[in-house]
């Protein structure tokens, strides 16, 4: 027998494998929900698939009674709104602090111990000030991704910077390159693709920080929905709206992927090897 | 009588032709206590191709450094016909690095012609319509004598070794720099593509009537391509104190025998150096 670091799965036993814990999830759950709802028919804990299929019909494709809207179709689009809007800005914002700090000593020197001591303070914890400040509008939800998700971008991008090799930028200048010509055809260029990574992994706290806000202050947005239900213990509600943050988070992450591969081919390809 | 005319700019280029193109005057480099380089004198012609061999961490590497302008002296001069040589890399002297020579974001064609964009559009370092077509056409021929005329529209992921090496020399001769300093150009390759990298950097050294300046750990290598070679070595040595002393040119060459011999006398250094 080999050792079991040396065992790899085939191909086909590979997506058997992947599949499995789904799988089992669904059926330990359907097998729980059934067991409750057999012993009280109005259980609310663990719903079947029928209830929130209903409950996700009545909210998705009729109309609210209250305002006429499609409230889950309205919910998706707040909440995108947000989430994009703020993680658009904090993406420039970061990637520019964090490529002009990474490539300029001067702008370093007084700017990384800002930017580090930002990053520590918990985004959270400002939420009340946001609140006060920029009111309970729009803005005060996307100011709080933005200053969730930029400094962790900047420092990402600061990071990734400070590793291009040095002997590329002083090739750069043998081939008579000012500092604004470097940045944007030798700098600017190789950190793209890593700001894409850098969003992508920015992205989980962006929901983290939307959902929050929503939930505190908010008239509608898939955050604001969970917990306004949570009141009525609405599960058939609350578990499809998870699963639909879910796969949306998932889409989101797949499709910057494609359109980092389509773009920045070199850049895949150099990591690989 | 007859009077002679003064003729500045004849006197000048006569001047500079007898004038050394590099020169050290007794050059000290120090990292605080860790002396690496002391007392360097030396001078060298335009043309001369100079290779420089030693021990790892005996300063050949910093000496290149300071042609380069990524180093500065600690005290004492370098100069570049007669003027302290410019404290930043740029445009006069070339460099070859053994790696991360070429920008991983561009194809070959556009490695090459990144240099003459630089030069003539400073806001986007980009060219566009015909002027691009005719920097292209001069890159497209640099690219020919570097032997990589059909790999011009891939990624250096896409190139072996030796051709990111040739890619890296035609970037590096684009803007036609007097100087092109080697740092270790071929310590990554295969002896075969090495001997062809050889023929090649012989080649464009005759052509392009470049002063070159190569560090290499290959003894044979050194006095096969070169017309001087430097051997650096500490001359004093504290072994309570081994950054007390810095290291110096102890063997200066002229390689005037044929050129793919290494001298009798020399040859147990040779054998030695297949160790460093």
């Amino acid at each position: 027998m080999k050792r079991l670091i040396n065992l790899t799965p085939s191909k086909p036993l590979r997506l058997l494998l992947g599949i499995l814990p789904f799988a089992l999830l669904l059926v330990v759950y359907l097998i729980a929900s059934d067991a409750r709802l057999a012993e009280n028919a109005n259980d609310k804990l663990l719903p079947s698939f029928a209830q929130m299929g209903d409950a996700i019909n009545n909210l998705a494709f009729e109309p609210s009674k209250r305002s006429g809207e499609y409230l889950f179709w309205q919910d998706t689009l707040s909440s995108l709104y947000r989430l994009t809007l703020g993680i658009f800005i904090a993406a420039i914002l970061g990637f520019t602090i964090g490529l002009l700090t990474g490539a300029i000593p001067t702008i370093y020197s007084p700017i990384a111990p800002l930017l580090t001591v930002i990053s520590l303070v918990p985004p959270m914890a400002l939420l009340p000030v946001l609140f006060i400040v920029f009111g309970l509008g729009e803005l005060s939800k996307v100011a709080l991704i933005v200053i969730g998700v930029a400094p962790f971008i900047a420092r990402d991008i600061q990071r990734c910077t400070q590793e291009i090799p040095l002997e590329q930028l002083v090739k750069a200048q043998t081939l008579g390159g000012s500092t604004w010509q470097i940045l944007v055809r030798v700098l600017i260029p190789q950190l793209l693709p890593r700001l894409i990574n850098a969003v992508r992994l920015s992205l989980g706290a962006g929901w983290l920080f939307l959902i929050a806000a929503e939930a505190i202050a908010s008239t509608d947005g898939l955050g604001y929905r969970i917990f306004l239900v949570r009141r009525y213990m609405s599960m058939d509600v609350i578990l499809p709206y998870v699963a639909w943050i879910t796969l949306l988070a998932f889409l989101i992450d797949w499709v910057l992927v494609k359109i980092s591969t389509k773009c920045f081919p070199w850049h895949y390809q150099m990591t690989t090897k | 009588m007859t009077v002679i005319p003064f003729d500045k700019k004849y006197l000048d280029e006569k001047r500079a032709k007898a004038m050394p193109m590099i020169q050290a005057k007794n050059l000290w480099k120090k990292y605080g206590d860790n002396v690496v380089l002391e007392r360097m004198n030396v001078s060298v012609k335009a043309g001369e191709f100079i290779t420089m061999v030693g021990t790892s961490g005996c300063g050949k590497s910093t000496f290149l450094k300071m042609l380069l302008g990524m180093e500065s002296p600690t005290s004492g001069e370098l100069l570049l016909d007669g003027k302290p040589i410019r404290s930043e890399p740029d445009q006069s002297r070339g460099i070859v690095f053994q790696q991360y020579s070429v920008f991983p974001h561009l194809t070959v064609l556009e490695n090459v012609i990144i240099a003459r964009e630089f030069e003539h559009s400073p806001l986007f370092g980009k060219l566009f319509g015909s002027k691009k077509r005719a920097v292209i056409d001069e890159a497209k021929a640099l690219l020919e004598s570097v032997g990589l005329t059909h790999a011009i529209n891939r990624y250096p992921h896409e190139l072996s070794g030796g051709m990111k090496q040739r890619l890296a020399i035609a970037q590096a001769l684009i803007r036609k720099p007097r100087i092109l300093l080697l740092d270790e150009p071929f310590g990554a390759l295969d002896p075969g593509i090495r001997a062809d990298m050889h023929q090649l950097i012989l080649e464009l050294w005759r052509e392009h009537q470049l002063t070159v300046f190569m560090v290499t750990h290959d003894l044979s290598e050194g006095f096969y391509l070169g017309t001087r070679l430097w051997v650096f070595d500490k001359l004093r040595r504290d072994n309570q104190a081994p950054g007390a002393y810095g290291a110096n040119i102890t063997y200066d060459l002229p390689v005037t025998r044929r050129k793919n011999e290494v001298p009798y006398e020399l040859q147990t250094i040779a054998q030695e150096s297949q160790d460093f």
